[in-house]
């Protein structure tokens, strides 16, 4: 069986501070990260690797040259072969462009390793866009089934799709998809595993495997970078804050409530 | 595609009952607004099992038009069967604009629809405006967890698509209803519906959580410090009526299910009191409560940034001002 994960290299958006005089992001000294919802989701294949040790882990990424740690990071922790796709023509893509550039590319990979993925996995979201888009739209791409919000998967018993258990909003269900099919996972209950010193070494070793345009001869040139994606920005601006209002500090809990409660009664709060 | 119309959609997402759920007839509300800036109908896309209460609802929030599939294959939600329906009415009728709430089922659904559509689609708004340099809708969305606003426009693929946070726009009055129905006869047949729901497991707590509806908010954060600890945020929502909430770093803790998580990766919530009780206010859970009548923050670290952004705060020891404040709401309601 083969699986293929989707991974991005992201600015930790926790680190993130706003410069208080420009209002733009001070993106210097923070540190580039896996998107942590990829990381679940190669902690996913992880374990079906864990139990059926003769599946086979490809993880792929859009991105500069740069992203190649993100790639060789995932290597050590589960996967087998790391793809890189980049190309200065695929700079600006929104999520359509992007979905639609690593289907080509997973094509591609499909065609040099000579396998069809069983089960496309990508993380729910990145953490820099927040959109939940492109992996729904490669599903869309090859008109694959999928389930989104995923927390685990198996394996079905006849081994010929996954059951994925898919967080709601207050229930989770158990989905049962054939292959060959894309889930999305959000954060489990558990943490997803680090690499071992021994894995950390060899991945050190392994090659990663570029796709630039030119191995793309077949794309459609009119449906990638900024030319080639239905949206754009328009404007980017720092959120509104709201003010700061009235800080009650007494001695005494009773005290500082009372003050609360007079101060909503005045206002007719309460 | 070119629109046929200059109509603004709104789809509006239905439950296993076929009622509709909030934030469909939420998106109406600025809907009617766009609709008729744009020069076009309002309508409203229907999808489920027994949707007339959906329907009617539809209605009495504005829509001029209603446009339903019904049929047993769309009781419980799947992608195939939704994404089946809704293509085949956008490609149809060609509106210039859809709305999605931005849902678990709308953000499942809008990207498989846009891609059909090979047009653009802009996810987890928190305003939608008209451009008025250029006349296409103005999608507002927060990115980098929060820290930042992006407007994205989609200049030229119709429709313009866009999923919106639930609980940002409310309600607005009902009126009378005079939408024009139309049932759309379409099915999907049973094989092309590739997913199965072999299960349904409701959360403990999990079913109820109404944040996005609820008036009063009490949320818990780490200062809470354990699943103990939300007793006494639990007995103040109590107090007023209201419903818990949580940060992340709670839910992460273990302490409280997802249900109840507010801010960038839970719910965006608009109670008339939110209550943050040692909560220390990372962007990413104030991203969540901006639209808060009012926001009460209690907090033993008086340099908490969640200060910066509350109408009130209260510096101390939230196990003894909670207490203290439930007491205090009580007596106010005359219950003590």
């Amino acid at each position: 069986m083969n699986v293929l994960v989707c991974v991005k290299q992201v600015p930790d958006t926790t680190e993130i501070k706003i410069d208080p005089v420009t209002n733009t992001l001070i993106r210097k000294g923070v540190p580039s990260i896996v998107n942590p919802f990829d990381g679940y989701a190669l902690e996913a294949a992880a374990r079906l690797k864990d139990k059926d040790p003769d599946i086979n882990i490809t993880v792929v990424s859009m991105g500069p040259e740069a992203a190649k740690e993100a790639l060789k990071e995932c290597l050590a922790v589960a996967a087998d072969d790391a793809y890189l796709v980049s190309g200065r023509g695929f700079g600006g893509s929104d999520t359509l462009a992007t979905s639609y550039i690593l289907s080509e590319a997973i094509k591609k990979i499909e065609e040099e390793k000579g396998v069809k993925f069983d089960a496309i996995f990508c993380g729910k979201q990145a953490i820099d866009g927040d959109t939940a888009q492109v992996g729904p739209e490669i599903a869309e791409h090859f008109d694959y089934p999928q389930v989104t919000y995923g927390l685990t998967c198996e394996a079905t018993d006849g081994k010929d799709g996954l059951v994925v258990v898919q967080e709601g909003d207050g229930d989770t269900k158990k989905i049962e998809v054939p292959y060959p099919c894309l889930v999305t996972f959000t954060k489990p209950s558990f943490e997803p595993r680090y690499p071992t010193i021994k894995r950390k070494l060899a991945a050190r070793k392994k090659p990663i495997n570029v796709i630039g345009e030119e191995d793309l001869p077949n794309i459609d040139k009119s449906k990638i970078g900024l030319k080639g994606s239905p949206t754009r920005v328009k404007k980017t601006f720092v959120p509104e804050k709201r003010e700061a209002g009235l800080i009650i500090n007494e001695e005494e809990a009773v005290d500082s409530v009372n003050k609360l409660v007079d101060e909503l009664k005045k206002i007719k709060a309460l | 595609m070119d629109p046929k119309t200059k109509d603004l959609w709104v789809f509006i997402e239905t439950d296993e009952n076929g009622d509709a759920v909030p934030v469909g007839l939420e998106l109406l509300n600025p809907g009617r607004e766009l609709a008729d800036k744009q020069g076009g109908k309002l309508v409203a896309a229907v999808i489920g099992k027994d949707v007339d209460k959906a329907v009617e609802a539809a209605g009495k929030h504005g829509a001029d038009q209603v446009i339903v599939i019904d049929g047993d294959e769309y009781k419980d939600y799947t992608t195939d069967a939704y994404s089946k329906a809704l293509y085949y009415l956008v490609d149809k009728y060609a509106p210039t604009t859809m709305m999605v709430g931005a849902t678990p089922l709308g953000r499942d659904l809008a990207p498989r629809v846009s891609s059909r559509l090979q047009t653009g689609l802009t996810a987890d708004c928190t305003s939608v405006d008209i451009d008025e340099d250029t006349g296409n809708i103005a999608w507002t969305r927060p990115a980098f967890g929060g820290n930042l606003m992006a407007t994205i426009l989609c200049p030229d693929h119709r429709p313009q698509i866009g999923t919106v946070r639930p609980g940002v726009f409310k309600k607005g009055e009902e009126v009378e209803n005079k939408a024009e129905v139309i049932k759309e006869d379409f099915h999907v047949a049973p094989e092309d519906i590739r997913t199965k729901i072999l299960e349904v497991i409701q959360e403990e707590g999990g079913a109820g959580v109404d944040l996005q509806g609820a008036e009063y908010i009490v949320s818990g954060g780490r200062g809470v410090g354990s699943a103990e600890g939300f007793k006494v945020i639990e007995d103040l929502a109590d107090a007023l009526g209201g419903v818990v909430g949580s940060s992340r770093a709670a839910v992460d803790n273990g302490w409280i299910t997802h249900a109840h998580q507010v801010g960038q990766t839970g719910k965006t919530v608009g109670p008339k009191i939110y209550i943050a009780c040692g909560i220390s206010g990372a962007i990413q859970h104030v991203a969540g409560i901006g639209s808060s009548d009012m926001i009460i923050a209690i907090n033993k670290d008086p340099e908490a940034p969640i200060f910066n952004v509350a109408d009130y705060g209260i510096v101390g020891d939230l196990f003894e001002v909670v207490p203290a404040l439930t007491e205090a709401v009580k007596k106010e309601k005359g219950l003590a």
